[in-house]
């Protein structure tokens, strides 16, 4: 499957990555190599097979609602950027 | 026949030229203790960024592990909304980047919903509505995301983030297009609110973000005057930003006509535009269009590798069924058809929420007289906690205290006259009953004496006998007035109705 620069450039936008044209352009032949090796599965007949959502076997697996310790504030701040001590700090969000 | 567009829109309470078409989305917080996928707390105002961890904010490594009362608490609501509740449910990832959304995804359920297809009945007693089954599509679990705050009087360049909600548990309940009007609309969402509360799976609170609602609206309007009538439909529109059910109502009304006259002004029909999202403005009561998160919204939801599937069985599920509270509906019934009360009373009685109407069976129970319990309850009692501005948990005459009130009355101990007097010094002095009658010098008249003071008062009026006789029947309120005279606690009616017995014996 062969992954234009048009779909980069969409999925760059909802990934929020600022990306030149040459980046795109790598980026471009990266996925398509990738997507291409994955798409290998679709030669395999599924059909008659349930989709499977979990690799995993388990199922039910669940916590009692009892509240445990959280992180202090200074610990959950000290890995942002920028902080003010109470609050995470990021540029203005215009248009709430 | 269908008149033409018009540069105006009808006047209010008009005949309107088109079916307003209208599809509520509500998301509503359970009542748990801690977060949906993590152990941290979800107290409602607590310092920001205190109740985070690892799994909240979206540290690597770190997995989530559901919250077993969440799941309960879904389900209850689910089956109370008539839902059908798969076998298996999964989670899935819903991606978008927002600050306020610190794992780069929301975790929420994508094509295997924990429930779909329920409906829920919205009955017109009150004369709000009519009688409507709006059905529900499906209800889901997910995580809430954080909150952003812009400070823009202090001219702050930064947006101030807190996560303390984020990860909080909503289940997002979603109706079809059922809605036919605002009112209609708001009709939905006090029933379903009303549910919640009775079920306890919420507290609802508005104001504290626990009920939120989003609207989807559009209209179809007919044209040309073929048969089957040609149908042209609006562009959806998704209104945000409702704080409160008014404002639903508001918002809906404002929308409706814009669309309206959106549709006059360019004839653009739903397809030909992208669906588009307004907010309310709640002081220009207008909406507006809002920005869009996302470009496109492209979720590119998929499974969620940290957290396993969850199955029920139908026995699981029959005996979370058997565990159902009372539901408002049926409670509605059961006022009507074993107390006696109107459903337009039930409607008021079951409205005001489970304490008052568990206030009124136990007046009820207690005094066996429905009809009478319900005068008292939607009559005094709700008019004194109006005017006190009490709530029912802090009325201050017990409900047995009321039963026996009523009690009384009917037992001749209380003359009816003075009920409501006893009622108002029990209220305001918050006495019970016997200290307030005696207070009050009130005394049990029993009929005996009754009968010996009627007696006496005939022998002594013959001519109000005769008249009475000769079928003027309101000569006895007279005598009715001296036996008042004599004993204050004389029930006149009571005296009456002894009165006229005993002339009718004598005659007989
Ligand atoms: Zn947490």
């Amino acid at each position: 499957m062969k992954i234009e620069p048009a779909d980069v450039s969409k999925v760059a936008l909802l990934a929020r990555l600022d990306l030149s044209a040459e980046e795109m352009q790598a980026m471009a032949a990266h996925l398509s190599g990738i997507v291409g090796y994955v798409q290998q599965l679709q030669e395999i007949d599924t059909s008659g097979v349930e989709p499977m959502a979990h690799a995993i076997e388990l199922r039910n697996v669940m916590a009692k609602d009892v509240v445990a310790a959280s992180l202090s504030r200074d610990a959950a701040l000290s890995n942002a950027p920028r902080h003010d001590g109470e609050y995470y700090l990021v540029p203005a969000v215009l248009g709430e | 026949m269908t008149p033409p567009p018009t540069s105006t829109p009808p006047p209010v309470g008009a005949v309107r030229p088109y079916t307003v078409i209208v599809g509520l989305e509500v998301h509503v917080q359970l009542a748990t203790h801690t977060k949906l996928f993590c152990r941290c707390p979800v107290k409602f105002g607590a310092p920001p960024n205190t109740q985070t961890c690892p799994v909240c904010i979206g540290l690597p490594g770190a997995l989530p592990v559901l919250n077993e009362t969440a799941y309960y608490l879904s389900v209850v609501t689910a089956l109370a909304l008539n839902c059908e509740i798969p076998a298996y449910t999964k989670w899935d990832r819903k991606n978008y980047y927002y600050p306020d959304l610190p794992k780069g995804y929301q975790i929420s359920q994508f094509d295997l919903p924990m429930s779909c297809n329920g409906w829920l009945d919205l009955s017109d007693a009150q004369g709000r509505c009519s009688n409507r089954r709006i059905r529900i599509i499906r209800a889901h679990l997910e995580e809430d995301a954080g909150k952003s705050m812009h400070d823009e009087i202090a001219g702050r360049a930064d947006t101030r983030i807190d996560l303390n909600r984020t990860g909080t548990p909503l289940l997002e309940i979603v109706s079809q297009p059922d809605l036919r009007s605002s009112a209609e609309a708001k009709a939905y969402l006090t029933e379903l609110k009303l549910l919640l509360t009775y079920l306890g799976v919420s507290d609802c609170n508005m104001q504290e973000g626990s009920l939120r609602v989003d609207a989807n609206v559009n209209l179809h309007i007919p044209v040309g005057s073929g048969t089957p009538e040609e149908i042209i439909e609006t562009p959806i529109v998704e209104i945000k930003n409702m704080n409160s059910f008014r404002a639903v109502e508001r918002a809906l009304d404002f929308e409706v006509d814009r669309q309206y006259r959106e549709w006059q002004a360019t004839g653009k029909q739903k397809g030909e535009m992208p669906k588009q999202t307004r907010g309310w403005d709640d002081i220009h009561e207008v909406t507006k269009p809002q920005r869009s998160k996302e470009e496109s919204s492209d979720y590119r939801y998929f499974p969620d590798p940290d957290l396993v599937p969850v199955t029920t069985t139908t026995d699981q599920l029959e005996a979370i069924r058997s565990t159902l509270k009372e539901l408002p509906a049926a409670l509605r019934l059961r006022l009507i058809t074993d107390y006696g009360v109107t459903p337009y009373d039930a409607d008021v009685i079951v409205n005001q929420g489970r304490t008052l109407a568990d206030y009124f069976l136990a007046v009820a129970d207690q005094c066996g007289d429905g009809k009478q319990a319900c005068n008292w309850v939607t009559q005094e009692v709700l008019r004194s906690m109006k005017e006190g501005n009490l709530t029912i948990e802090s009325f201050p005459i017990p409900s047995l205290e009321l039963g026996r009130l009523i009690q009384s009355v009917q037992a001749g101990k209380l003359p009816r006259s003075r009920a409501k007097e006893v009622f108002g010094v029990m209220l305001e002095q918050i006495l019970d009953l016997d200290t307030t009658l005696s207070r009050l010098g009130i005394q049990a008249v029993d009929s005996g004496a009754l009968t010996d003071l009627g007696r006496e008062l005939l022998a002594a009026n013959p001519k109000v006998v005769a008249d009475v006789q000769a079928g003027k029947e309101q000569a006895i309120g007279a005598l009715v007035g001296q036996a008042k005279k004599s004993n204050p606690n004389v029930d006149p009616g009571v005296m009456r109705q002894i009165l006229l017995d005993l002339i009718r014996q004598s005659a007989g």
